[in-house]
This record gives structure tokens, sequence and C-alpha cells, in this order.
């Protein structure tokens, strides 16, 4: 007896697939594996690791934070980009922040939580304040100026919300209230402008809702292009990013080399050795691997403790 | 050399390796789907399967084995992830949940491979090279398949039969997929990409902390996403990985693996009608929409418009130092224009015009060059629906190739076109009317609902990417977009087929002077011109509300 058409077109598929499986799932992953083992490829394949002392410290591919316990860096080691993985170079859990061009609100703690020393759980920096917030952090390790257009002084998003009839443009020409909506009543003193078209600004309370104002964002006068380099204060892609631009690294030298005890030409001469240019001159950009240089200083100029 | 110069060579280097290639890979793919021999390996796989190699399958026949094929590996791919936990190599993962499962499952058969998990937590090696990497494989060469059916339409005459499936399957996947793949991987391996089967290594870091580094076999997997236009990351960062993609050349021959199958097939195409200028015409018309969307999907990155890219000085964020933006902007074009979908960078933090590009190049159908198989018939469909314009506006009958474009050949023509905007509009209005719909954004206004538009945008077109703010691992994105998917995969395919069965009926109509010649530049413009206009036209309103809404203010 021949069983039905269909019953059989299923079957051919469940056994097509199974050898399909036995091939493609099972031997190929596997002669890619023995070709990997062949000398040159095998370290790659594993993983790019690196030791130090016989131990294992990371990777030559996967970035690395470093900085103590508390998230502040450590002085005599060049640091690595902001990083969204987990919290912060977690490989357990790549990613990016996902956050938008235009993503410039905050969404402010509650205040009796932030008085009471717990973190508000809902409260969320946008990522205009998150820029702001480590550029300023940078410029002040590195000792250089640490604004840039968008940020308040203070470190946040310089973002207005302007309440008021609207014009056919959708613009406020007469405002009657204008919030600063990043700067939390109490956590600072003045907002970084004091008034806008004539009227006072206010910092921004928690709870209130300010959707109906429209938003605007303050370009300030700080320097078009800023001290501290756009890799600085961005995160990366995968939040696991070995490298930093050849101009974060300079920005670094002075410090790093205060911290060791060492001339900064002797610090840069081993960020130019790290340095790698495009690949055939043309493909992506200079980077210097940060986990390489500090393994390097360590070797040639260990930190004094 | 500065960035932009260094952005225009790197475009320019892969256009002229894709031609180099286009000749030799074109005519071997020919060969490969139009010879009569079967090499020992495939005898041995008929016999296990139990199907005649030299028995043609009518469109009806050839369309259900298609679907039988996928039914079993959704089902296949859905029990795999549901008791990994009893399976080597698990890694001590839990089996995955029902409707993350049947989500996952559809998205890697229908060749989308949207992921609303993260792999570095979620699958074990034995599900993603088992289970994950071989719907990579044969996701592909189903498309392929259903190309060369259509193909093969155009190309016979008064006759049934469109080949038989099974050997088409078999041997896009054993003669092209496979050796390309492994070459693919064995060089990715050198740029930095692991390929073990170990669970990881804890590093002790500098700082004094732990890092837990992971293993897999990822190069195998990665060229294979690359090449048969999967995209489904063995972890959640996906090409902007280190481990996935090391090094700003990797970055290249990802883009180039990624370009070169659904490109060459146009040659492929020609040679099989017996007219190459055919497919010239039509790699003509796909070149001239990728290169105008990745000149502007760098031209927006690299202007970086947008208050946090100009308080930052570029658009830097989600993307990675070795890429830099130009080279991220080049790869971000050509995964959705393809049915990729792997990111390098991450396009929910692009400017609004250059993640409103990502989202075009998606809607225009993935047919610049699209899809492996799925790019070239898409493409088809729009010059039989071009020659169709064409013929109302003089008032002839419309032919292609020889082949009368009648009533019946338009009506699938039109269905296959409009699958797509149905499922997207439909799903993203459903979506932002639903509370668990709207629950998902992660950014607010007209940048949340990009993210939903995004989302379904791509699991329709098959892409895969995401604006990867929206939290998709709910029942209710689960279960739409894994809809969304097949529908979007199936419906579209079953219409190319049943064209492609029709066109085979008819005999061959000589080219006479009312003819309208489709290999000339003419041809070419008005393609390009149809298809950006019937885009346009659906896809507007909605794009108004989003990104064009962000980008412009």
């Amino acid at each position: 007896m021949r069983s039905p058409t269909w019953i059989r077109q299923h079957l051919a598929a469940l056994r097509a697939l199974l050898v399909f499986t036995a091939l493609l799932g099972l031997v190929y992953p596997l002669a890619v594996f023995a070709v990997a083992q062949l000398p040159g490829l095998k370290d790659k394949a594993d993983g790019s690791l690196v030791k130090a002392n016989g131990k294992l410290v990371g990777s030559a591919s996967i970035g690395q934070s470093f900085a103590d316990k508390d998230g502040n860096p450590l002085r005599q080691y060049f640091q690595t980009r902001p990083s969204n993985a987990g919290d912060g170079y977690d490989p357990t859990a790549s990613g990016a922040s996902n956050l938008g061009p235009e993503d410039v609100v905050d969404t402010l703690p509650d205040p009796k939580l932030v008085a009471a020393g717990k973190e508000d759980e809902n409260a969320r920096e946008s990522l205009l304040t998150q820029v702001c917030e480590r550029s300023r952090a940078v410029g002040e390790l590195e000792g250089v100026d640490g604004s840039r257009p968008f940020c308040t002084p203070g470190g946040v998003g310089a973002v207005l919300a302007v309440f008021g009839p609207r014009a056919k443009d959708g613009t406020v020409p007469h405002p009657t209230r204008v919030v600063s909506l990043n700067e939390q009543e109490g956590a600072v003193k003045t907002p970084f402008v004091a008034t806008y078209r004539g009227v006072k600004v206010e910092p921004a309370r928690y709870g209130e809702d300010y959707a109906r104002g429209l938003v605007v964002p303050v370009r300030g006068n700080a320097p078009a292009e800023p001290a501290v380099p756009a890799d600085a204060v961005t995160a990366s892609g995968s939040g696991l990013d070995p490298h930093i631009s050849p101009e974060y690294a300079r920005l670094q030298v002075r410090r790093v080399a205060r911290a060791r005890g060492v001339t900064p030409a002797q610090v840069e001469a081993l960020v130019r050795e790290d340095r790698t240019g495009r690949s055939l001159g043309f493909m992506g950009e200079p980077v210097v691997n940060v986990l390489r240089l500090n393994l390097a200083l360590d070797a040639k100029y260990p930190a004094r403790d | 050399m500065g960035t932009a110069v260094a952005g225009i060579c790197f475009v320019a280097s892969l256009v002229l390796a894709l031609a180099v290639v286009y000749r030799p890979l074109g005519d071997h793919m020919h060969r490969v789907y139009d010879g009569r021999r079967h090499s020992r390996v495939e005898r041995v796989i008929y016999r296990l399967v139990g199907v005649k190699p030299d028995a043609e399958q009518t469109w009806g026949v050839y369309a259900r084995s298609v679907l039988a094929f996928s039914a079993v590996g959704v089902l296949f791919l859905y029990l795999l992830q549901r008791v990994q936990d009893r399976l080597l190599l698990s890694l001590g993962f839990r089996p995955v949940k029902p409707d993350q499962a049947w989500n996952t499952a559809v998205s890697f058969v229908t060749n989308t491979n949207w992921q609303s998990y993260s792999g570095e937590s979620t699958m074990g090696h034995l599900v993603q090279m088992a289970g994950l990497a071989v719907q990579n494989f044969v996701s592909a060469a189903v498309g392929m398949c259903v190309a060369i059916a259509l193909v093969r339409g155009f190309a016979r005459k008064r006759t049934e039969h469109l080949g038989n499936f099974w050997v088409d399957l078999t041997r896009g996947t054993l003669r092209i997929l496979l050796p390309i793949a492994f070459v693919g991987a064995v060089a990715l391996v050198a740029g930095g990409v692991i390929q073990n089967f170990g669970d990881g290594h804890t590093a002790a870091t500098f700082a004094g902390a732990q890092q837990r580094l992971p293993g897999g076999p990822v190069a195998s997997q990665e060229a294979i996403k690359e090449l048969g236009t999967n995209g489904g990351g063995f972890f959640n960062a996906n090409s902007a990985h280190p481990y996935e993609n090391g090094a700003a050349w990797t970055n290249w021959l990802e883009i180039f693996l990624i370009l070169v199958i659904p490109v060459a097939l146009c040659r492929t195409f020609g040679r099989m009608v017996g007219q190459d200028r055919q497919g010239h015409a039509i790699v003509a018309v796909m070149g001239t929409i990728a290169l105008v969307s990745v000149a502007l999907t760098n031209a927006f990155q690299l202007m970086h418009h947008g208050t946090v890219p100009m308080a930052v000085g570029a658009a830097t964020e989600g993307v990675e130092s070795r890429f830099g933006v130009a080279n991220s902007a080049t790869f971000a074009a050509a995964t959705t224009l393809t049915s990729t979908g792997a990111v390098n960078s991450f396009h929910d933090s692009y400017t609004g015009l250059g993640g409103m590009m990502t989202m075009v190049n998606m809607m225009l159908g993935e047919v610049a060059p699209g899809g492996v198989g799925s790019g070239l018939y898409g493409m088809l469909v729009l010059a039989v629906i071009t020659v169709f314009v064409a013929g109302l506006m003089v008032g002839r009958t419309p032919e292609y190739l020889g082949k009368k474009i009648g009533s019946r050949e338009i009506k699938f023509a039109a269905c296959y076109f409009l699958v797509t905007p149905i499922l997207v509009l439909t799903g993203t209005a459903a979506a932002v009317a639903t509370r668990s719909g709207r629950a998902g954004m992660l950014n607010s206004g007209a940048h949340g609902f990009s993210e939903v538009l995004y989302a379904f945008t791509s699991a329709s077109n098959n892409n895969g990417s995401a604006f990867a703010g929206l939290t998709a691992n709910t029942v209710w994105y689960d279960t739409a977009l894994g809809l969304c998917m097949a529908f979007g995969r199936f419906l579209p395919m079953v219409f190319v087929l049943a064209l492609a069965g029709s066109l085979a009926r008819q005999g061959r109509t000589p080219a006479s002077d009312g003819t309208l010649p489709t290999h000339r530049p003419q041809f070419v413009g008005m393609v390009t011109g149809v298809t950006v206009v019937l885009v346009a036209l659906t896809f507007l309103p909605a794009l108004a509300l989003g990104p064009l809404a962000e980008g412009l203010h």
C-alpha cells in the first residue's frame, strides 16, 4: 500500500533535512575547525587570548575595562571606550545602547529614593546626557576642556521645554514658561541659562509632565571640535570594542606618563608602535589596541605602587 | 587619506571585486543548475532522501516541495531549541521558551534571521551549528531554487516542467554555498573570528575583575550567515562583535560575501535565457539603485545631522572604531539592500535620515541586489510589472523575453508585490494601536514609531536587522513578527512559482517592431523608476511619521 503523496513528500523533506544537518551542521564546522588548527590560525580560532606571567589576562580582540570596582579609571592605564555590554565590557551580554539621535530628554529619578541613597529603576539618562557626562569626566581626568555643543557646564544635555502658543512653523516665539528638562530641582543650583526669550528658566521637577512643551536643544558656545574625541564619549556597537582612536590615545599620554613616572615621549613611542593604520590603506579607520598597549606599558614601565 | 576618500575607495574596491567574479561565478552557477550529471555524493543523497533526480516537477509539485521542506525545517528547529538542555554542547542553557522558539525557527527557515534572543546567553553550540547554521545554508538554497525555477519559466516553452526541487536544493548547497562558505570561514579565522567548541575562558583582567570570554564555532556560521544573506549573529552584537568580525578587512570580506551571489545570479539568468545582455540589464538596475543608496547612507552618516551626533561631532554611537562611520554605513546599506540583516553597527542610533535609508532599502523589496535568489526573482517580477506598465502606455501587448505578459501573469506579479506592503503597514498599525505593541518601544516619539515600522519592514521582507531598541521578545511581537516572516517569505514564493508555471506553458513570441527591447539603458531606467515610484507611493506616508519627521526637523 502506498502512503498519500503529501506524506511521502514530507518524509522526503525530513530525510533531506537530516542528511543536510549531518553534512552542514556537523561535518562542515568540524572541517573548518580542523583547518583552523594550522599554526597561525589556531591562536585566532581560540580567541586571540593574551597571557601575562602565565595567566590569562584577556583577549586582544575583546576590549576590557581599566577602571576600579567603583568605576574610577585607573590612571596608569589607557582607557577604553564607554560600553553597554552588561555592566561594561561583559562578553556574556554584548550590545549597544540603541538610543536614537534625538534621545535628549532624561527620565529624572525620584528625589525621595535618591535622598534615601537608593537607585530609581525608572530613571534613565538620555543619550545626550550620557555623552555630556562622559565628555566632562574625560576632560577632568585628562586636564582638558570637556565642554561640548548641546551640553550644560554641569554635564547634562542642555535641553529646554518651551511652553506657549505655537507659530505656524511650530516654534514658540512668545513663551509663557520655560523648563530645563535635564536639570533637576535640588540637583542644580541654577539652570544653565537664566532666561530664554525673556522668560525665566526653571529647573525640572520630578513627576511633572512636560510633554506639551516644545523640546529645544540649546547649542551653547562650546567649540565645534571638542578637545575630547568622539569615540571617548560614545559606546561601540558590540560594547566590546578593543580599540580607541589615535586621537583619544594621544589625549591620554600625559596622564599615563605621569602615573608611571616616565616622560610623555616614552609613552608616545609605545602608542605609535601599537597603532594600526587602515587595512590596505583604505579599509576602516586607524586604531590603537588598548589591551596590547597597556600590556606593553606594564612590561616596559611598570607602574609605581 | 581622509575618511571620505577612504570610504569611496572601500566601495569602489567592492564594486571592482564583484565585477571580477560576476562572469566566472555566474557561469559556474549556470552549469550547476543546467548540468545533467550528478556527482557521486549527490547520488547518495538522492538515494537517502528517496527521490528520483531525473524526474522533473510541475510548478505545483515544486511549490509543495518547497513548502514541505520548509515546514519540516520549522518543526525540527523548534524541537531542537525546546530540548537543547538535553543535547551536547548546550553550555547549560535552558530550553528556549515556546514563543521565542517559534519565532526563531520561522526566522531562520525564512532566511530572515530576525533575532529576539541574544545568542551568547540563549543558544548552545549544537543548536547554533546543527540547527541555525544548517538553515542558513538550506534557506538560501531554497531562495535560489525558486529564482532558478522562475528563470526556467522564461527560458523554456510549452512545458509543465520547472526542474526538480530536490536536485536544485542539493546542487545549490553542495556546489555553490558550501565551497565558498568554507573558504570564507577559513579567511575569517585569519581575521580573528573564533572557531572552537569550547565553552570559553575566564580571564583575570588588568583591573582585577573577571571577564568571561566566549567560545564557539563562529567562523563556520559567520561565513554562511553573510553568503546566504541570512544575518543571524552567533552573538547578540552580530557582526559588530570582534569575534564575528575582527578587522576592517574582514568587514570588507563580509560585505563581499553578502553581495556576491545575488549579483552573479544575474549572469546566470542571462545565460539561462540565452541572452547575456538581459542579465546585464538586470544587474544594471540593481547596481544603480545600490550605488545611490550606499552613497546616500554614507553621506547622511558622515554629515551627522541631529542633536546627539552634533554634540558628539560624529555619528559614532553604536559604531566600532576599527570600521569607522563610513564602512559601517556601507555595511548597513549592503545588509538592508539584500535580505541579510546582519549589522556591524547599530541602526537604531543612526542619524534620522541615515536610519531611514536602511528602511527604504528594505521597502524597495530587497531587490538591489536582494537576497540570495529572492533578489533575482523580486527584480524579475518588477521587470514584468514594468513591461506591463510600458505596454499600457503605448497600447501594445506587453512581452518579456519572448513571453506574453497577459492578465494571468500580471495578476501573479501584482499579488507578489502587494504581500509585503500589506504585512508591513497592517502590522505596524496593529502594533501602535495595541498596548502590547506600544510597550516594546525604547525610544519615544517619532523614533519609537520608527522602531516598530522597522521591525515589521524587516520581518515582512525577511531581512532580520532591527532598530534594536525595540523589546521584541514578548509573546505579542514573537507571534506577530513570526507570522509576517512566514507570509512574507512563502506567499511571494508561491506566486513566483505560479508565474513560472504559467510562463513555461507558453510558446515563444518572436520579437517584432512593437516589442520593447529589455536590454537597453531605457529599460534599465524604466525598471528603476517603477521600483522607486511603487515603493514611494506605498511607504511615504509611513516614513513621514517616523524617520522623516525626525530627520528633517
